[in-house]
């Protein structure tokens, strides 16, 4: 991505800039008139020596000091005022965007969290945001004092003593190409610099989470060497561009002594033809060492922000990504024959492609689910198991065809209203953190305790749940990492039993119950009392063979749709899966 | 974990420090050098405005220059620049050397002592937070102490030369700055140690908005499918306006401390000034204008340091906080080496038996206990049992990822305590649940344990694996490289690159951990084939699930609660109508 990209990104972010405008201009504002008085500081200290000391006057020399003394006040109170309203500006920037980039990262479909990845969408969230915030607090502080004293310092120099302020004229250009210089080419680099550390970073993550395969293969030495030669890298690129980086300084001490050098000696030629008094020359002097410091500071601005920039594009990436499904543009989905009418769901041609070119994840599928039904789906990985009830409550759009529930194309109804019918068990099960009754109580916020406790039968974890500290109130970690697998996908199914939902789709949700548990649930699945309508899917045929109706999936079509010996009788891929796992199929 | 963090906290103890300089004795010469030219540089900086000030006390006025001197001492000024530019590069450049060599060293050991930690470590702290121990912990932990120190002598020399040379130039101004500099440090630690604490509580709300965001977006589809989207911006509203408070407070109250030592500066400077202009007015012309002048640089530069240090000494603690966080790591015990005696294992005959082995992870909770089996060539022995009964404890006995508590496991007839581990482990092959993949090509992958095998072997490997015709769809075949976690891979692809990596080594004896659970049924059908051509007449362990792999067993071990509570084959286990028979039933009952 080119500058002017970044550069962009960052107009767009500065939205968020705009309630706190006023302290965005306030701030930098009141820096300049700190600025202002910096600059006034040697032209007082030029009075005292030319006038207060060259007169012997210790009033005038008392009421100079006292100037000083107000400068300092003044500027303090400048100076303040100024980083509270950076930082009110900074920090209030950063709250709305991120609380933007949350809303509008809720609203994205799942199509586009696929794409972008989780991972970076948090990161994007959390220390991009916090590197923006930075940028603009610095910003807004320092961007526009220290070319104000740059400046500024030029311009009292001439008024100090024009003829000899052309070095000043000379000095700063020369200054600013040795920093912008030193910056252009070592930006890039520390890019690669962080490039190669992500490099060490990964090698050392993927050694711990695979320690078990790199023993059993007794690679320990190669991967040490694996690692030593990215660490190797990264040293010599680090060494390089420290030694960039490092010319900064000692060149701008150089020419600045240059300065310097300059000023005294052409201040030794005007005092001498009195041109020029001591004062003067000493107000030059101070002057040429402000610049120094003001650049110094102001290079690592720039760094700040440049930094900024990378992540601002980052951030407007994520915000520029359309949010939520497309607004449904189709009048004819609606139902035109029965069988979709006195469907719970029905699936009329549902084709979907993840992304253009690829090979189609389903194809025409067409089938009717009665209300009621238990529906087994079942096939192979890849098969297209899990993306046909994604289909359901439009985690994702059909590419052709249409998907209807309740006799309605799913994109005419309002998404939330849609999804009201539908509960889910994820395949992998996730919990938040909080309680046991914070998690069941995500299906239905007004479920009472009997509901809850019900659900937990159901899913077969009233138990265990119990016999925890708390029971419904013990605490559950991030990521329910205090559960065991089993124990949290039970409860995931509790979950979505406690919202009474007209569809219920378990997505392979007992791969990690034992067989009994397995058997239990379904059975208590059946006994739900407002007869839902389930999807089963499974890669296990015990757990789906006494469905009302089975779904046979292979490579994104439907193979076969039956009961579970119709389908052994005519379906191959159905008596292929059937056989493997009961070796001949006559257990039973 | 709860160790760790007791530990955590006594981190600025001498220990630590002493190790610390241990650490660095390698880089003796070269810390020299950068003292050195950093001394050099400070006295360079420090001599320029006396200089400076000399040249301009021989311009006291019209008709009145000493131009000759001037000129001298231009010339002075000239060479001091260089000098001081020359020295400041090469303190730099030094310490650039010293801090990244000393990264990379502390990196490599830590990287060299994870290898050889034990997996029970291991197994008990969590990936992230070792990650963060060799990565950032380092960064900061060299940062902090070798740039932190850089700064700090600096500092301290800038602060004793101006001392030395205002008391020597006049001791009356230089009065007025010692007098008047505490007042500076007391603003600036004032305000450090009361921002100290809303730092705390930014970084801690901060966390817990991390925490949040964590939690929303990557369930994030949950979330929808649930339509909980308005109660996830609630709460993250909430958090994130509290934190918006906080940092408001943490930021604006800690940037108050370079104005505020500002002005204390800048009320010094109008105190030399008026102080100086007196003396100069007292016309014993011990004080000049040149000396103004001097002081008036110096009084500027003089509190500078003292900032520069109390940011550095915050920094230094990080450091020696991080430096223990990382020892902590270098000191976890390494594994034993192998036994001097240590045979190696040249090509297993595949018996293995276990004798009354007992074993647990934590005494307060014993696991595994008398267990015998003898396994003899070729035989397939199917672990089962309910969810989390803790099948893959033997794995780790058998891989010698952990040793036995009590008893003996021996394979070829020897104690697997007496064989190399390198040679044990030549001699099992293993596919684990858990796929792992490295980020590197399909190639590399498959190649694994045998980084010479040619196209061939490794064509046929992925051949016999299933993995052939979806590695060819791949975009860039063989060569295509896998991201983190083995992505764009399904997860069943990612297991065939696992067994192909197996099969491509073939060792005597395998271990299959519910190898095939993942991979769908028609697939799986074909890898059943497979491994029973691999299994055959080769010692296998299996964590099963299905019935056929249990059925053909030739034993069974039935584990419940991290024991094995039945033993036998499939008609002997039915007939003893046990919990496994009860297992048996439960798969079927619909």
């Amino acid at each position: 991505m080119g500058k002017e990209a970044y550069g962009s990104s960052m107009k767009k972010l500065l939205v968020y800039l705009k309630p706190y405008r006023t302290q965005a201009i306030l701030s930098p504002l009141f820096k300049f008139l700190e600025a202002i008085f910096d600059l006034l500081v040697p032209i007082v200290v030029k009075q005292i020596i030319d006038v207060g000391i060259a007169n012997g006057d210790k009033p005038y020399i008392l009421s100079m000091c006292g100037i000083l003394i107000g400068f300092a006040v003044v500027g303090l109170t400048c100076s303040l005022v100024a980083q509270y309203f950076a930082a009110r500006a900074a920090v209030g920037f950063s709250a709305s965007l991120r609380r933007d980039l949350f809303s509008h990262i809720q609203k994205l479909s799942y199509a586009q969290t696929d794409r972008i990845g989780t991972s970076t969408l948090i990161t994007r969230m959390t220390s991009d945001v916090n590197q923006l915030q930075s940028a603009v607090n610095f910003t807004l502080r320092l961007f526009l004092r220290s070319p104000i004293i740059v400046l500024g310092a030029l311009v009292m120099a001439f008024c100090v003593h024009p003829r000899s302020a052309w070095i000043f004229v000379v000095i700063i250009p020369l200054l600013s190409v040795v920093v912008f210089a030193i910056m252009l080419r070592s930006i890039p680099l520390y890019r690669r610099v962080q490039g190669n550390l992500d490099t060490v970073t990964s090698i050392t993550r993927e050694n711990l989470t695979g320690v078990r395969v790199i023993r059993a293969f007794r690679k320990e030495e190669d991967e040490i060497a694996r690692f030593e030669s990215a660490s190797d890298a990264h040293f010599r690129i680090q060494n390089f561009v420290g030694s960039i980086s490092a010319l900064m300084n000692p060149l701008t001490l150089i020419l600045v002594n240059v300065g310097l050098i300059v000023i005294l000696a052409s201040g030794a030629k005007f005092v001498q033809i009195g041109d020029m008094t001591q004062g003067d020359v000493v107000a030059m002097t101070n002057y040429m060492a402000q610049i120094l410091v003001e650049l110094v500071k102001f290079a690592t601005t720039i760094f700040t922000v440049n930094k900024a920039l990378a992540c601002a594009s980052r951030v407007q990436a994520v915000l520029e990504t359309p949010a939520g499904m497309p607004v449904s543009d189709l009048q004819s989905a609606q139902s035109d024959d029965g069988s979709a009418e006195n469907g719970a769901v029905t699936f009329r041609h549902a084709t979907l492609h993840y992304s253009e070119g690829t090979d189609p994840a389903l194809s025409e599928i067409d089938v009717s689910i009665p209300k009621g039904a238990t529906v087994g789906v079942i096939g192979s990985t890849g098969s297209g198991k899990t993306s046909l009830v994604n289909l359901i409550p439009r985690f994702y759009d059909v590419t052709s065809g249409a998907v209807l529930v309740n006799g309605t194309d799913v994109r005419e109804y309002d998404i939330n209203e849609l999804r009201e019918h539908i509960s889910i068990v994820p395949q992998k099960p996730v919990l938040f953190r909080g309680t046991v009754r914070s998690n069941l109580l995500w299906g239905n916020p007004n479920a009472t305790d009997e509901e809850l406790l019900h659900a937990l039968e159901l899913a077969q974890a009233k138990d265990f749940v119990l016999a925890r500290e708390g029971g419904l109130d013990s605490e559950i970690t991030q990521n329910g990492g205090n559960l065991s697998g089993g124990q949290r996908q039970r409860l995931t199914i509790a979950r979505a039993l406690v919202k009474d939902a007209d569809i219920l789709i378990l997505d392979d949700s007992s791969s990690a119950l034992d067989y009994a548990t397995d058997a239990a649930l379904r059975a208590s699945l059946r006994t739900l009392p407002h007869s839902p309508t389930v999807f089963l899917v499974s890669q296990r045929t015990s757990s789906i063979q006494h469905a009302d109706l089975i779904l046979v999936l292979e490579d994104g079509a439907l193979v076969g749709i039956g009961s579970h010996n119709s389908l052994l009788e005519n379906c191959d891929v159905y008596r292929e899966i059937y056989q493997s796992q009961f070796q001949g199929g006559e257990r039973r | 974990m709860k160790q760790n963090k007791t530990k955590k906290k006594a981190g600025f103890d001498r220990k630590t420090v002493l190790r610390v300089l241990q650490n660095l004795k390698g880089y003796r010469i070269p810390l020299a050098f950068s003292l050195f030219f950093a001394t050099v540089s400070v006295a360079m900086t420090l001599y320029i405005p006396i200089l400076t000030g000399d040249a301009i006390d021989l311009m006291i006025g019209q008709g009145r220059v000493d131009a000759d001197g001037v000129g001298k001492i231009l010339i002075l000024i000239g060479i001091c620049t260089a000098l001081c530019a020359l020295s400041q590069w090469l303190m730099t450049v030094l310490n650039n050397r010293i801090t990244y060599g000393f990264v990379r060293k502390l990196r490599r050991d830590a990287f060299a002592r994870l290898q050889r930690i034990p997996l029970s470590y291991l197994d008990s702290h969590a990936v992230g937070d070792t990650v963060s121990r060799m990565m950032s912990d380092v960064d900061q932990f060299t940062d902090g102490l070798l740039l932190g120190f850089a700064q700090f002598f600096t500092g301290i020399l800038t602060i004793l030369g101006t001392l030395v040379i205002m008391l020597f130039l006049n001791p009356w101004i230089a009065l007025v700055v010692i007098v008047t500099t505490p007042l500076s440090l007391f603003v600036a630690a004032l305000i450090a140690k009361s921002t100290h604490s809303m730092f705390l509580l930014q970084a801690k709300t901060r966390a817990e908005q991390t925490a949040l965001i964590d939690e929303y977006i990557a369930n994030h589809k949950l979330v929808a499918a649930f339509g909980h989207e308005d109660e996830g911006q609630a709460e993250f509203d909430e958090v994130n306006a509290r934190l918006e408070k906080c940092s408001l407070r943490a930021i604006f109250y800690s940037s108050t401390t370079n104005p505020s030592t500002r002005f204390v500066n800048n009320l010094v400077y109008a105190g030399v000034a008026l102080v100086g202009a007196f003396l100069c007015l007292g016309g014993t012309g011990s004080f000049t204008v040149g000396g103004l002048s001097k002081f008036l640089t110096y009084a500027n530069q003089y509190t500078k340091p003292f900032n520069e240090i109390s940011t550095v000494i915050a920094e230094l603690q990080n450091a020696l906080a991080c430096a223990s966080r990382l020892f902590e790591l270098m000191d976890a015990p390494v594994l034993p080496p192998d036994a001097p005696d240590a045979t190696v294992l040249e090509e297993a005959n595949g018996t293995v038996s276990l004798e009354d082995v007992a074993f647990s992870y934590t005494p307060e909770r014993p696991l595994i206990e008398g267990l015998s089996l003898t396994v003899k060539e070729g035989q397939r022995i199917a672990i089962v049992g309910p969810t989390g009964c803790g099948k893959t404890t033997l794995i780790n006995l058998l891989m010698r990822f952990y040793d036995v508590n009590g008893g003996s496991i021996s394979v070829s007839g020897t104690d697997i305590r007496k064989i190399t581990r390198s040679s044990l482990r030549k001699n099992w092959g293993m596919v684990l649940q858990d796929t792992w993949l490295m980020a590197d090509t399909v190639r590399a992958n498959i190649c694994f344990g045998k980084p010479d095998a040619t196209d061939e072997e490794m064509i046929a490997a992925a051949k016999a694996a299933h993995a052939h015709s979806f590695i060819k769809r791949l975009p860039n075949g063989y060569d295509t490289v896998l991201g983190e976690g083995g992505s764009p891979l399904s997860q069943g692809q990612k297991q065939l690159l696992c067994i192909a990596r197996v099969m491509l080594t073939l060792p005597p004896m395998l271990i299959l951990d519910e190898a095939t659970s993942s991979i769908d049924t028609r697939m799986e059908l074909k890898i059943q084939r497979a491994f029973a051509e691999m299994m055959q007449g080769r010692t296998s362990f299996i964590v099963a699930h299905r019935l056929s792999t249990i059925e053909s067993a030739d034993v069974i071990l039935v584990m419940r609660d991290g024991k094995i509570i039945e033993q036998g084959d499939h008609t002997s286990l039915l007939a003893q109508n046990g919990f496994y028979a009860q297992l048996y039933s439960a798969q079927f009952a619909g």
